[in-house]
């Protein structure tokens, strides 16, 4: 757990949208001005139902995606600015990505090295033959596997292997940046466990600052130094974990915290749950004013009529909601659920 | 406690061009009657594959039960003929899957899909059928139950789709309901809605419940009574209470303090070395002995017998024998109930 001394930013995503076209007309507003930084050498965990638009943020933040508005800076660059392609190849190292799917984001064909050594080759940063040999095998081992795996394919290891191999090959070029789109949600608890705690180890030898996407909750609190929750492509909340967990402010996050079941009997037994009516609405349609009101037990008419401001509601703790808005509080009998 | 439901000393065993891959190598399993049974393990340990044998759903040819027998209402569910499962089959005992998009049928309108059930097993008019579509609709809360029968799946969202497949499961009150994974396609804040319903439901109709899920938290929501399997073999089986609390094999150990509690904040998890044996080829002993960090001589060869801590726990491991060391529980797992 690295607490950023000196709190350096190297991300900062400003009023961020990234809207698609559906149907040639309609428009799905999977980001919809989202704000937030990222400290260097720290974890933050984005967290969200389906559909909230956290992996669309995760891959408009590495220009996967072009943003349609808005500006992501890192490292005091702007990501989204007029680049040439050098400037994009020496940016996209610094930026890498582990994916969900460790079945589909390994190709079959090729061998592990070739795998781990792709992003070593494009940039490189390997002399020669032996060199990159002795590159892909450090690597091996640094994710806990080993030399004999080099030649091997990918559908001859286990999802967790997989995953190691996934992680081995976004360490290759020496990033400084790791987005990790639900890294472990396809992995048996058991070894879930492994792979959190390898990326613990890597980020503590290596100074890695991790987006670490996820819907399981209880694994991002376990992870990351601060949070943020989304729903239907805003922001809801930002805090440090610690805070969010503890005393959460939204609604939406009170309710999310609430859902999650948790391995003790006896807790289960006696808690009250909240249990939110409804679905998620479609963001092709958001709802007018707070996109949460439609499912919101707080909601009066304020929140159908003005879109909540991103409010500072403690020291470092975010949220979007009129119940702590001073302006608009006085229109809520009950403060909370 | 009348039994329901009875797996006794069940082996099934799938053919691959690897040879033989033994899933499930002697289960044992009662399910009583009105309760909620959960089965958990990882992928590969065999839960899902022991429901199938109950439910006479084995790929075929590839999949067969080698021996031992399924017990329900005094027939032998794995001696039955293809015919006399499908009359059983959403009648007297019922599936829910893991995936509510696909175990719907596209293109069939959802009041379609659930009459379906209702006249394939029992002798009543379209009109009575529909009837009862809509009040299962009703029941499993689906806003507008006489507008959404005529609606297609594509119309209805996951948590929905799942409510659906619950009504169609519940269409011809079965005396069980197995549910495989009902709710991990989901997310938490629908997942919280359908433990709810289900467990609403069980409580009216008197249902028993097998639930398989990896999801400790869904399994301290719903069940009264876990069995954890390993490798094809139930190595532990009590109470959750005397899982959650007094869990006495070192997998369950594992299980239990490698997931990160919402309450407490360590700085490494604890992680199970090493991955489930390969059942093409198992180990001769117990099945968790290679990632066994009390592994003794014996456990690589002999597979320990159960032994009872009480009329309910149950647990295969070496370490019960009394002239094996004393070892304690991993801390993580010391928390006794005192949850805040």
């Amino acid at each position: 757990m690295v607490k950023a001394v000196e709190q350096e930013k190297l991300i900062e995503v400003k009023n961020l949208k990234k809207h698609f076209k559906v149907d040639g007309k309609a428009t799905l507003q999977a980001v919809d001005g989202v704000s937030f930084h990222i400290y260097r050498g720290e974890t933050f965990g984005l967290v969200g139902e389906s559909g909230c638009g956290k992996s669309t943020t995760g891959r408009t933040l590495n220009r996967l995606y072009d943003a349609t508005d808005g500006e992501v800076i890192f490292d005091g660059e702007n990501v989204h600015g007029k680049k040439s392609s050098k400037q994009l190849k020496a940016l996209n190292r610094k930026m890498q990505m582990i994916f969900q799917d460790p079945y589909a984001s390994l190709n079959p064909r090729m061998a592990v090295e070739d795998i781990i050594a792709e992003g070593i080759d494009i940039h490189n940063l390997a002399r020669n033959k032996r060199e990159r040999e002795e590159k892909v095998i450090e690597l091996l081992e640094t994710v806990g596997l080993s030399q004999q795996h080099a030649s091997r394919y990918a559908h001859e290891f286990s999802g967790g292997q997989r995953q190691r191999i996934g992680i081995a090959r976004a360490l290759a070029v020496d990033p400084e940046f790791i987005i990790a789109d639900e890294p472990i949600s396809a992995l048996d608890v058991s070894i879930q466990a492994q792979v959190v705690n390898l990326m613990q180890k890597l980020q503590r030898e290596r100074g890695l600052t991790y987006l670490f996407i996820a819907h399981d909750l209880s694994m991002v609190k376990h992870i990351s130094d601060r949070v943020g929750v989304m729903y239907l492509g805003k922001m809801a909340e930002v805090a440090e974990s610690e805070e969010l967990y503890g005393n959460p402010l939204h609604p939406y996050t009170q309710a999310l915290l609430s859902a999650i079941p948790v391995p003790d009997p006896n807790f289960e037994r006696n808690r009250e749950r909240i249990i939110l009516k409804g679905d998620v609405p479609s963001p092709v349609h958001p709802p007018s004013g707070c996109r949460f009101r439609t499912r919101c037990p707080l909601a009066t008419e304020v929140c159908a009529n003005v879109v909540p401001r991103w409010i500072e509601a403690g020291e470092d703790h975010w949220v979007a909601c009129h119940v702590y808005d001073e302006e608009y509080n006085h229109n809520f009998k009950q403060k909370s659920i | 406690m009348e039994n329901i439901l009875e797996v006794n000393d069940l082996h099934v065993s799938f053919e691959t061009h690897r040879g033989e891959v033994k899933a499930v190598r002697g289960v044992n399993l009662t399910l009583q009657k009105g309760e909620a049974l959960a089965i958990v393990g990882e992928s590969g340990s065999g839960k899902s594959v022991t429901t199938r044998a109950i439910m006479g759903l084995l790929p075929k040819p590839a999949g067969r039960v080698k021996s031992g027998g399924v017990l329900f209402n005094e027939r032998d569910l794995t001696k039955l003929s293809d015919k006399q499962m499908q009359r059983l089959r959403g009648s007297e005992i019922s599936m829910i899957f893991q995936d509510p998009m696909t175990s719907l049928n596209p293109t069939m309108t959802i009041g379609k899909q659930i009459m379906e059930v209702i006249r394939r097993h029992q002798n009543v008019s379209r009109a009575d059928a529909k009837n009862r579509a809509i009040e299962l609709l009703g029941l499993v809360g689906i806003p507008n139950p006489e507008e959404r029968i005529k609606q297609y799946p594509h119309q209805f969202s996951g948590g929905m789709r799942q409510r659906v497949i619950i009504a169609i499961a519940l269409a011809c009150n079965p005396h069980v309901l197995i549910a495989d994974e009902p709710t991990t396609a989901l997310d938490v804040t629908i997942q919280a809605q359908i433990l709810d319903l289900m467990k609403d439901l069980q409580k009216k109709t008197n249902t028993s419940i097998i639930l398989i899920t990896h999801d400790l938290g869904v399994v301290a929501n719903m069940a009264q009574r876990v069995a954890v399997m390993y490798g094809g073999k139930i190595i532990e089986t009590g109470t959750v209470d005397e899982i959650f609390y007094e869990p006495k094999h070192p997998y369950t150990w594992g299980l239990l303090s490698s997931m990160p509690r919402v309450n407490s904040k360590n700085s490494e998890l604890f992680a199970i070395p090493g991955t489930p044996p390969d059942l093409s080829n198992p180990p001769k002993g117990c099945p968790f002995a290679a990632r066994c960090p009390h592994v003794m001589k014996v456990c690589t060869e002999v597979m320990p017998d159960y032994s009872a801590v009480s009329d309910t726990h149950q647990i295969a491991c070496w370490l019960q024998d009394e002239r094996a060391p004393k070892v304690e529980p991993p801390e993580e797992i010391q928390i006794g109930g005192d949850h805040e």
